[in-house]
Formats: C-alpha cells, structure tokens, sequence
C-alpha cells in the first residue's frame, strides 16, 4: 500500500503547490491592481485616515478638514464658501468618491505621492503622523466672488484667465453646490446627494468646463481673426464686400441681422460693433470651412483642455456645406463651446495672438510647505499674428467703447469685447443664452485678464436678454476686481 | 521474518521517543501566539492586550496539558503533530481577537443580532474542549484498531451526523447552507465530525472489501476498470454526496467525502482507475448540480468574475472583499492589526479567517501558514507509510487526504483559485464544531503514529508482504 500512499503525498503537495502559486498571483503579481481597485474600500480609508492637504487660493485654504465619529474615516473634507468654490476644487466624498482636483491631486492632498516618499519615511521613522501636502491654485478670490456674485441666482458660468500666463482667475457656475454638504458618509449626506442629483437645474454641473453653449455673435472674433490672418480683409477699416440682403449660397434663405443695422458693404470694425450676421456669415462663407477651421482649432477647439481638471472640447463642425459654413461662423448650426474657450479666445487677443495653455494649479506643496511641483506657463498655439492681434484688440475696443458692451467699460481702464445672443431651443422658443467676452488692458501695454460669461436663461424679459444687458456688467466687475487686486 | 526487515519506512527499533523534541517545538507553539498576540494589541492600541496574560496562560496549560498526555499515553508518538496543532489553534486565537476588537465587525453583528459577542473567549473555550477531547482519545483508545469493531456503526453514525441539518426545527439555514444544528444556543456543525467517523468506515470497509475491488477487474483502455457489482459502494457514496450537495447546499463537504472515498479506495486497491472513475463522477456530478441549483450557480459566477457582478451579488462581494484583502496585503502584509480584512463583514474571522492573515502578515506569513499545513498533512502521511496494519494506513492517509483537501477547498475558496465553498480553515476559523474536531483528529493521528513507531511491536502478519517482500539468502 506504500506506492499509492506516496503519489497521495505528491497529490497533496501539488494541492498546497497550487494554493502558493495562486497566493503568489494574488499578492504579488496582481497585488497593486487589487490594492487601487475602484471597489476596496482601503483606498477612501487611507484618503481619510489623516487631516487631509488643503486647496489655497491666494495664500488662503478654501477647504479644511474635521475629525469624524462613528465612521471607519477618520477625518471628513470641510469646504469654505463650498457654493462658490466647488467648479474649482470638486469635491471628496466619504460616500461618493472625489472630483476634479480633490481626485486629480489626491495622492499629494493624502501624503501618498511618491515624490513625498522619503518625508514620509522620515516622518515614519520620527513618529510623526502622515500628512497631507497643499494645492495651490491660480485663482483670485476678489474675481471669483465678482463672478459668483454677479451670476447671483441666474443660471451661468463666468471663466476668468491671466492671457499671459493662462493661469485661471475664476471658474463660477451657477446654481452651485457646497460639497461639505456630502462629504460624510450619514444619511443626511446621502440625502444631500440625491437632491442635488435629481435636481433639475443640474446644480453639480460644472459649466465653466463642461457644458457647451451655441456662443452667439461672440464667435464672430474667431471669424474675424480667421479674415484677418487668411488675408481676405487687411485693415479693420476697409470696406467688405458685403451685400444686403445677403442670400446664403447654394440656398434661397437670406441671413437675417438683428434689426435694421447698418451692414451693407460694413468695415470689419463696423460689422464687429453692431454684430452684423450678414458680414461675418459671408466671411465664414467666402473663407470656407478648411481655413475657419484651421483658425478656430488654433484658438483650442475640438480639443478637450485638462487644465489639469478636463474641459469639455468645444465644436467647431468639421463637416459642412457652404449655408452651414456661414451661420457656423456666426456662431449658430453646430458651433459649441465651454466658457472656458471663449475666454481663451479673448485671451489670445489680448495677448497679441499668442494663446498659452490654460491651468489653475501652480504649484503643489510638501506637508511643510515646500514647493515639489511648480506650473511653467506654456505657450499653446498662435492663432493670429501680433499685427493682427492689434488690430482685433481696436475692434473690440471699439465694441465697448461705441458699440453693444457700452456695458463693460471701466473708468480709466482700455477694454475690449464682444457680446452674444445664442438662440437656442426649436425654433429658438426657450431663452437665448446672453454671452460676453472680454478682457482688460494695463496702462503699460499686456492684459491683466480675459474673461468670458454665459448667462443661461433668466427670470428677465426675452427682449432684454442680451449679452451687452445680463453678461456684460458681470464681466465688468471681474475684471474690475482682478486690477483692484493688482493695484 | 522479523519486522526490522520488510520495510525501510518504519522508524528503526529502539528510535528515540522525541518527546523533548516535542516539548521544545511546543514552547515555540506557544510563544510565538503571545508575540503575537502583543503585536496586535500594541499596533491596534499602542498598548498590551490587557487580556494578554489570560490567553497566554490558558494556550500555554492546554499545550502542557496535551503534551503531558502524550508523553504517558502515547510516548512514541509523531513529535510535529501538537506542535503543529497548537501554534495554528494560538494564531488562530489571535487572529480571532483581533477581529473582536473590529468596530466594523462588532457594529455589524449588533446590528444583526442586538448584542455584540467577542468569539475569542468561546473559542480558547472551544479550544479547552478539544484538547479534552483528544486527551480522551489518547486515554480511552490504547490502540487504534479498536475502531474496526466499529466500521459499520461508523457508518450509521456518519449518515445520522449529515442528514441532522436537514431535520425540521434542528437545523438552521445560514448564509445559504444547511449545514449547522442548533442545540440549546450552540450551533454544531455535524459535518466536521462525521468526517472522522466516515473515516472509520471507509477505512474498515476497504480493509475487508479491497481485494475483491483490487483484483476483479478487466483490462479495458489500459485501465483495469471493476467489475459493475464492485462499482456499488462508490457509486452509493457517490449519490450520498450528490445529495448533500443538493439539499445542504453544501458543496465543500460533498467534495471532500467523495475526494476522501477516492483517496481511500485508491490507496486500498493501487488502482489508478479508481481516480479516474472518481474524477470523471465528481465532474459530472458536479456540473449537474451546478447547472440546477441556484446558490452553486451563484458561487460559479462570483469565482469566475466577482467584480462583474460585485454590486448586486453578496456572494461575489463576499470573494471580491476578500481577494482585494489579499492583494491589499502585498508581500509582508500591513501588520497585525492594521487592515481591513473586517471588510468582508460576516464569516471574516470563520471561513473567510485566511483572508486577514493575507493582508495582514501578506505573501509572506500565509506561505507559512500554508506550509505549516503542508508540515501538518505531510507529518499525517507519514504516519500512514509508517503505520503497520492496512486499517492504520487507510485511517491516517483518509484523515490527512480529508485535511489536505479540506485546506484547499477553504483556501482556495477565499483566494478565488475554486468556487467557494462554506468550510472553516482547521484550528483557524472561528467555530467550535471545527476546532474540536480537528483536535480529535490529531488525537487519533497521534494515536496511529504512536502505535506505528512504537518499537518491538508483537509481530504481525505482514499485509504488505507481496509488496515488501525481501529475498532472503
């Protein structure tokens, strides 16, 4: 009986031969994906196992953090002003997982990057409990309370940025929510969480980044900077050869303006101060699409932005016929973009063509505040030339100066910007969204800050929706407030 | 012919008794526990366990105990076996406190049951029992053949031990398995114990039975393949394991009586067509069952996508918790103390114990533990080859085959390697059934290697003679 004895103790150490190897796949070769698997719970524990880093704005966190009871995480996030803050920080939930920069950046606000490794050793050897580092951002808390507040109880979004750095301003959307509120994990937080999913107003909507809105006659700075660098007008002040009534080509469908304003045969300049349809479609239209799409692509659209939160990509349709080329360029048919974008387009002008790449994270601090990670602004593309540049900045000078952004002027202050009316909705029956965008300049030349505002719908009378009216003064105050902050 | 002869196994006449080899290993046995057990207590509080003394005591008598025992009643005994016993049932102890001490844990249970209940005080209770019990082994049982005279009650015994689950008002539905009874408050699971007494019979049986199984046969396919009458005991126990697959819903314990049998009948026989008649059946049998029955068509599902399904299946939240702990745990684990196995909710410190030492002491401590098992199974086959008697040899190879399998079954459940099963982990896992069986089957390991070592047996008739016989000149 020997024989088979001794293959039942081979059997049986194959048995446990199979139980090592397995435990060698479980915990070693697989053992990091199981450790960060979206579903173990470990990963939210050690997010808040200790007070967690703070995001700061102007040397100020805007988050916190509170010791918790009866719950397996021992510290829960706390937010400052959480309605206006959140499009910019997100939010860290015990129950619902994080977003934005509170997810982007969480292993430097936990303490677990591996660039703070060797301090956490150290610390670990010293007794010292593990902290969390700092985000500090770009933001300015005067614009972006300009910009919260403007937007008040009205549906919208304001995008403010540096045009010389990118570095972002303010980031407001509006209706908000206050992450503190479901940062927990008790069913008063859950209960919070569900009212704001349901919602209608999509409170928990990141505007600013990720809703994109028909932009209106704002759009028609891009179809003028694409007339200005392709060379089919060279001076703002040259007549366009622009009929009136325009019939769009291939179609029987004349392009209508609002109201009887002066567009036969306009200067750009002209056209551009009292937002001639007709003008800016026969551009779009006599340019085509390959060379309005080249030029609106330069000025960041069809791209998603991670700055380093993502943004939505904005549209500029890529296929069309010459009626859908033109009212594109008017901003209609299926152009779309985020706030964000049209403030990078005024942004670009202002600073003399060149678009830098938009990011509202400068630097990352270690938990004693040293500097691990710093932002270098970068150039992104060149949509029109410094000539060229100039020249737009006059016409949009001029629309605030002269024309319908009367609305955004600043005592003492050179501004430049461009409104719109997108209409929206089957045959334009709900509320056309009011858009403005502008920038400011300093007294020694370079601007300070470029800013966009969409406002959704509102409670005002239909008439009385138009960007000059609802978007403009809101643009005014954040500007007014990033050149206070300055002074 | 003398019995120093015939074969080389046996251990030599006159070899040492190793019981101070024993007591030695014992120490350890003991030590390491309370090491320990001041390692979670400080890692968890920063403070010794208060309750430290008190186990460290109480696992220290009970080792003290057992090897006193041994050293009077069974001198020539197998010195790993207690040692073994006794440091996986004080880790076991251990790992058990330290899931008391979970709030999660103990939030979990009030919310079930009202009150929370720490089960480590119940299990070195348990643990006391056990040891009672194999003291009561090595006292009542000089030798081990006495069990033969009980092959066939053995077997009513084993039949009435695994149809009680299914008596109206005795047994309990738990966590989708009917495999516990409930007698005045205390739960038994008869299973753990009718897999020693099935031991008994199969061992007896095949002993009487294996000549007629081993020589009828017919050359079919290169196989010697039984004559149809002999294929009756394995296809009634074949049939008995379908059933308690079906209606205890328990396909651990099916698996292992069958795998037992197989092992058994093999070794009885030398027949290699016995294993492939037993893997072919157990297949079959368990295809169909698991194409029939709804809860071991969900444990199917969990093992081969617990994450596809994590959200709206306890079954493979249960595997999912319990493969992340694994993977959480990385090489050399978080340290006792500080994980989160407690995740997996309930069973954690009983069928589902394996998965803390994973992320707690990591790759490193469960290749131990599964080496410590391995030491344990090995020391069990040994005693086997050495054993003299065919009934001896059937016995232990039943009972350590029975353990082997039983250890992969529950870890390979936990770890994901097989579908799960409702099995504890031996001297581990929270539950007095299980510990205290297990504790009797060491007792009669001991027993057999004892009898199997002991020198200048009387001599007798040599059952292995046509295998060992030596050409004299």
């Amino acid at each position: 009986m020997n024989k088979p004895l001794r293959r039942i103790a081979i059997f049986c150490g194959l048995l446990m031969l199979a139980l090592l190897l397995r435990d060698n796949w479980l915990q070693y070769v697989s053992a990091d994906e199981l450790r960060t698997h979206e579903k173990n719970r470990r990963v939210l524990i050690e997010r808040y196992a200790q007070k967690r880093g703070d995001i700061i704005v102007g040397e100020k966190p805007i988050t916190g953090s509170a010791p918790t009871k009866g719950s397996d995480f021992a510290y829960k996030r706390t937010y400052k002003n959480g309605e206006m803050w959140s499009p910019v920080t997100g939010f860290a939930s015990q129950a619902f997982g994080a977003t934005q920069i509170e997810s982007l950046e969480d292993e430097i606000l936990t303490g677990n990057d591996d660039r703070l490794f060797f301090r956490r050793t150290l610390d670990m050897i010293t007794g010292k409990k593990q902290g969390g580092g700092n985000v500090v951002t770009t933001l300015n808390g005067r614009a972006q309370k300009a910009a919260f507040e403007g937007l008040g109880s009205k549906k919208g979004a304001v995008a403010a940025i540096d045009p010389s750095t990118g570095a972002i301003l303010a980031l407001a959307s509006t209706p908000s929510y206050d992450p503190s509120e479901f940062a927990g994990n008790s069913e008063d937080d859950s209960k919070a969480w569900q009212r704001l999913e349901k919602d209608p107003d999509k409170p928990m909507l990141n505007r600013a980044l990720r809703e994109t809105y028909p932009p209106g006659s704002t759009f028609k700075v891009v179809t003028a900077a694409a007339a200005l660098e392709h060379g089919l007008y060279d001076d703002p002040d040259e007549e366009t050869d622009s009929p009136l009534p325009w019939t769009m080509p291939n179609t029987n469908t004349e392009l209508k303006n609002e109201g009887p304003i002066p567009c036969k045969d306009a200067t750009l300049r002209e056209a551009l101060r009292v937002s001639c349809n007709t003008v800016f479609g026969k551009i779009g239209s006599d340019l085509g699409k390959d060379k309005m799409l080249e030029t609106s692509q330069k000025f960041g659209f069809n791209k998603e932005q991670f700055i380093p939160v993502r943004s939505s990509a904005s549209t500029f349709p890529t296929e069309m016929d010459k009626p859908q080329t033109a009212l594109s360029s008017i901003g209609q048919f299926e152009t779309a973009t985020t706030p964000l974008q049209m403030a990078m387009v005024a942004s670009a002008v202002a600073n003399d063509g060149t678009l830098m790449e938009p990011y509202m994270i400068d630097n990352l601090q270690a938990p004693n505040l040293d500097v691990i990670e710093k932002h270098d602004p970068k150039k992104m593309s060149e949509p029109l030339s410094k000539a060229n540049a100039q020249k737009l900045q006059e016409m949009m000078e001029t629309v605030v100066q002269q024309g319908t952004g009367s609305n955004a002027r600043i005592p003492g202050v050179t501004v430049g910007g461009k409104t719109g009316t997108a209409q929206h909705g089957v045959d334009n029956s709900e509320n056309p969204y009011a858009w403005f965008i502008s920038y400011a300049k300093n007294p020694d030349g370079g601007s300070p800050v470029a800013v966009a505002v969409v406002v959704e719908d509102s409670d005002a009378d239909r008439g009385d929706i138009s960007g000059g009216g609802l978007a403009a003064p809101i643009a005014k105050n954040v500007m007014k407030a990033v050149i206070d902050s300055k002074k | 012919m003398s019995s120093t002869t015939h074969t080389s196994t046996i251990g030599a006449i006159g070899a040492p008794s190793r019981r101070n080899t024993e007591l030695a290993l014992l120490v350890f046995a003991v030590v390491i526990p309370c090491f320990a057990y001041a390692n979670v207590g400080l890692a968890m509080t920063g403070e010794m366990p208060t309750g430290m003394l008190g186990y460290g005591v109480g696992l220290g008598l009970l080792a003290a105990v057992g090897h006193l025992v041994v050293r009077k009643f069974a001198p020539y005994a197998d010195p790993l076996l207690l040692p073994l016993a006794t440091l996986l049932n004080g880790l076991g102890l251990v790992l058990i406190w330290r899931l008391d001490q979970s709030e999660r844990l103990q939030q979990l249970q009030k919310n079930a049951f009202g009150a929370f209940n720490p089960a480590a005080p119940n299990q070195l209770m348990y643990s006391a029992l056990g040891i009672a019990l194999f003291v009561a082994v090595m006292l009542v049982m000089k030798d081990h053949r006495i069990l033969q005279r009980f092959t066939y009650i053995s077997m009513v015994v084993a039949l009435m031990l695994l149809l009680l689950p299914l008596v109206p008002g005795l047994g309990t539905d738990q966590f989708g398995a009917k495999i516990w009874i409930r007698i005045g408050g205390f739960s038994i699971q008869p299973g753990e114990f009718a897999k020693i007494v099935i031991a008994v019979f199969f061992a007896g049986y095949l002993m009487v039975k294996r000549d007629a199984l081993a020589l009828a046969s017919r050359r079919f396919l290169g196989l010697y393949l039984p004559r149809g009458r002999d294929l009756g005991p394995i296809l009634v126990i074949w049939a008995m394991s379908l059933l308690i697959l079906v209606f205890e819903n328990d396909l651990g314990t099916s698996l292992l009586f069958f795998g037992m049998f197989v092992i058994m009948l093999y070794v009885a026989t030398e027949r290699t067509s016995w294993i492939v008649i037993g893997l072919g059946m157990s297949v079959a049998g368990a295809v169909a069952v698991a194409t029939f029955a709804s809860h071991v068509q969900a444990r199917v599902d969990a093992w081969l996508d617990p994450f596809g399904c994590y959200a709206t299946s306890g079954a493979c939240e249960q595997i999912g918790q319990s493969i992340m702990a694994f993977g959480s745990g990385g090489v050399l684990g978080t340290g006792l103390g500080q994980g989160h196995s407690d995740l997996i909710g309930f069973a954690a410190n009983a069928d589902f114990i394996f998965a803390t030492i994973g992320e707690e002491l990591g790759l490193a401590g469960v290749m131990a533990f599964l080496l410590l098992y391995a030491l344990l199974i090995e020391r069990g086959v040994r005693t086997a080859l050495a054993a003299r008697d065919p009934f001896g040899k059937l016995f232990a190879v039943g009972l350590s085959g029975a353990f082997a399998l039983q250890i992969f079954v529950v870890a390979g459940g936990v770890m994901g390697l097989i579908p799960l099963t409702g099995m504890t982990m031996p001297f581990l896992a929270a539950g007095g059934s299980s510990v205290i069986a297990n504790w009797a089957l060491v007792g009669l390991l001991i027993r057999i290697s004892d009898t199997a070592r002991r020198p200048a047996p009387a001599p007798a008739p040599n059952p292995d003679a046509e295998m060992t016989q030596v050409v004299r000149p």
